[in-house]
């Protein structure tokens, strides 16, 4: 059995469609990741698996349970990271911990030993009976997915888990997350804007834009589909370098993005001399050159025209925005 | 009813850690209690209660204490959804009525307490308790306006996107049942047309409910009184756990 099935989900608000007719199915036992750009409709299929929004139209099942007509029994299943906080701040972080543990009706002694485990995971324990409103943005996310861990649920849905953590932090976390899904047997659905965390954990790849999935495969598919060589060219005069090799037959692929332009060829290292004859020849000015094999960053480039670097910024001044309005 | 304790529970300790919501929630209540009171008492006298006007109103500002503090307390379900807990809340594993339920007892129970504090000032105030029977049905009423009241602001908070609408439940809602309700003018007295108006508000029953409590006499027949309130309690908890079953975060 699937850990998830999705058939056609679909969700509109209003005239804008969000999610968009989107099918995929998740195994049992896998890390899997959705990656799209801000906006994408990740939230808002994470918000729908979880019952938290009813779907326009199309079926989904969590654990075998249909997400509209089984809601007690998907919940049981799944435990959820918000990608916004979900916290009460006026109560401590192991107040925050036994409440969700008595939501989820674990006996006393477990809710006790476990949220104290889970506490020390995230490297809460000296912290715990602090309120968290006196907590920094990095533990209040810790303490989030310890919170989410609490009652050991079948399936983990993780959106943006690492936003916002210093990359120690993130880096024993993606162990944590490695663990629970080998150890436990737990399913995972991340959603993330950085590369490395989905190239690091996620055994299948869902690219996701404007509400629809554009591709889905393994990260090492998705990069050898792209295959050969990227060749990264910088220069103030891009537009006309982009034109200029647009007419050799060996550039797979030609992009511009932010005065860069980014060439997709076979043995990249053949043609660096030709390239930079030939825009001295026309007098187009280059100010660096670079080789790489296929990163996730040139799938997402590839297939949503922009790069991941812009989505991580523009996520953060969101989480900055958010954080502006609450204060207000 | 483990949920609905763990909801109480948490309310209780918010309220209780936070020491400027209950003094604050207690300001306007004892300005009235203390301006009125020793404002009018030496001025005005009314016909059947003996205590004078300051043991008159003091059943009127304990159901306003409560009435204030129960339907802040339901209300306070907008924050948790602007500040994201209510998802916390509603993604788990319960029926929405067990935490509606939950919410309803805990701020009632805070509105209970508010209530009680003015109670217990009045006592250094000289009001006299007519018997501890008395006592006990003056604790009923709290309570019946307190599980009212937090029904109704959950109710309003389950329509209500922000904070911005609170001037108008403020001027239009909770002020009027205060003000209508008796609680610190005798209703016998009124003209025909207003003192119908007051009839028509559930905060008189619980006024003279407690007044009668208090004081062993009241306008209203206090069975009369607690049946209507009852009535009220019933259709509030009713329409705010519909309402409350349909939030949409
Ligand atoms: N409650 C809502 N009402 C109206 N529109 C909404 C609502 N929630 C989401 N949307 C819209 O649906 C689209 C998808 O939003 P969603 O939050 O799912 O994106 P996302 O992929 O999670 O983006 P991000 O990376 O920024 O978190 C956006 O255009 C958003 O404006
Ligand atoms: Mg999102």
């Amino acid at each position: 059995m699937n850990a998830i099935d999705v058939d056609r989900l679909t969700k509109k608000f209003n005239s804008l469609t969000a999610v968009d007719n989107v099918s995929f199915s998740i195994v049992t036992g896998e890390v899997f990741g959705l990656l799209g750009p801000n906006g994408a409709g990740k939230t808002t299929i994470i918000s729908m698996l979880a019952t938290l929004l009813d779907r326009t139209s199309g079926k989904a099942f969590v654990n075998g349970f249909d997400i509209s007509r089984e809601q007690d029994a998907v919940r049981k299943s799944i435990g959820i990271v918000f990608q916004d906080q979900s916290l009460d701040e006026e109560l401590t972080a192991y107040e925050n911990m036994d409440f969700h543990g008595r939501l989820y009706r674990i006996p006393k002694e477990i809710r006790r030993d476990k949220s104290l485990e889970l506490l020390k995971l995230v490297e809460l324990d000296d912290r715990k009976d602090d309120l968290v409103k006196t907590y920094s943005g990095g533990m209040r996310r810790r303490l989030e997915i310890a919170r989410g861990l609490l009652h050991e649920p079948r399936i983990l849905f993780l959106d943006e888990p690492t936003l916002g953590l210093d990359p120690q932090t993130r880096n024993h976390l993606w162990e944590y997350i490695r663990r629970l899904n080998r150890d436990n047997r737990v399913t995972i659905i991340l959603t993330t804007h950085y590369m490395e965390e989905a190239d690091a954990l996620c055994d299948t790849l869902a690219i996701i834009d404007r509400g629809k999935i554009i591709v889905q495969d393994t990260p090492d598919n998705l990069k050898d589909a792209i295959g050969g060589d990227m060749l990264v060219i910088e220069s103030p005069d891009s537009s006309r370098l982009k034109s200029e090799l647009n007419g050799f037959n060996w550039a797979k692929d030609v992009r511009i993005h932010n005065h860069t332009v980014y060439v997709n060829l076979m043995h990249a290292e053949k043609h660096i001399i030709e390239i930079v004859n030939l825009s001295g020849k026309r007098g187009i000015e280059i100010n660096s050159v670079s080789i790489h094999k296929p990163t996730l960053q040139d799938v997402f480039l590839h297939y949503t025209g922009r790069t991941i670097r812009d989505e991580e910024a523009s996520a953060k001044d969101q989480v900055r925005m958010r954080r502006f309005r609450r204060n207000r | 009813m483990d949920i609905v304790y763990t909801l109480w529970l948490r309310n209780v300790k918010r309220y209780i850690r936070s020491r400027s919501r209950m003094l604050g929630s207690l300001g306007m209540p004892l300005f009235f209690l203390l301006m009125l009171g020793f404002g009018l008492n030496s001025v005005v006298s009314i016909p059947g209660f003996d205590q004078g006007y300051i043991g008159f109103i003091i059943p009127g500002i304990v159901a306003m204490s409560v009435l204030f503090t129960s339907i802040f307390s339901g209300i306070q379900i907008i924050w948790d959804k602007q500040f994201g807990f209510l998802k916390e809340t509603l993604v788990a594993p319960v029926s929405r009525m067990e935490i509606m339920i939950g919410q309803t007892f805990g701020g009632a129970t805070i509105a209970f307490i508010q209530g009680m504090i003015i109670l217990v000032i009045s006592l250094f105030l000289g009001n006299h308790i007519a018997s501890f029977a008395g006592f006990l049905i003056a604790f009923t009423f709290m309570i019946m306006i307190g599980l009212s009241f937090t029904a109704l602001g959950i109710a309003i908070a389950s329509r209500m996107e922000d904070m911005h609408g609170f001037q108008l439940i403020m001027n239009f809602l909770i002020l009027p049942v205060f003000g209508l309700s008796g609680a610190v003018f005798p209703i016998d007295n009124l003209p025909p047309w207003l003192k119908s108006i007051t009839l028509f508000d559930p905060l008189t029953y619980g006024v003279e409910g407690i007044r009668y409590g208090l004081l062993g006499v009241s306008h209203v027949n206090p069975v009369v009184s607690c049946t209507i309130l009852g009535a009220f309690m019933l259709i509030m908890f009713v329409t705010g756990a519909y309402l409350f079953k349909k939030v949409k975060i």
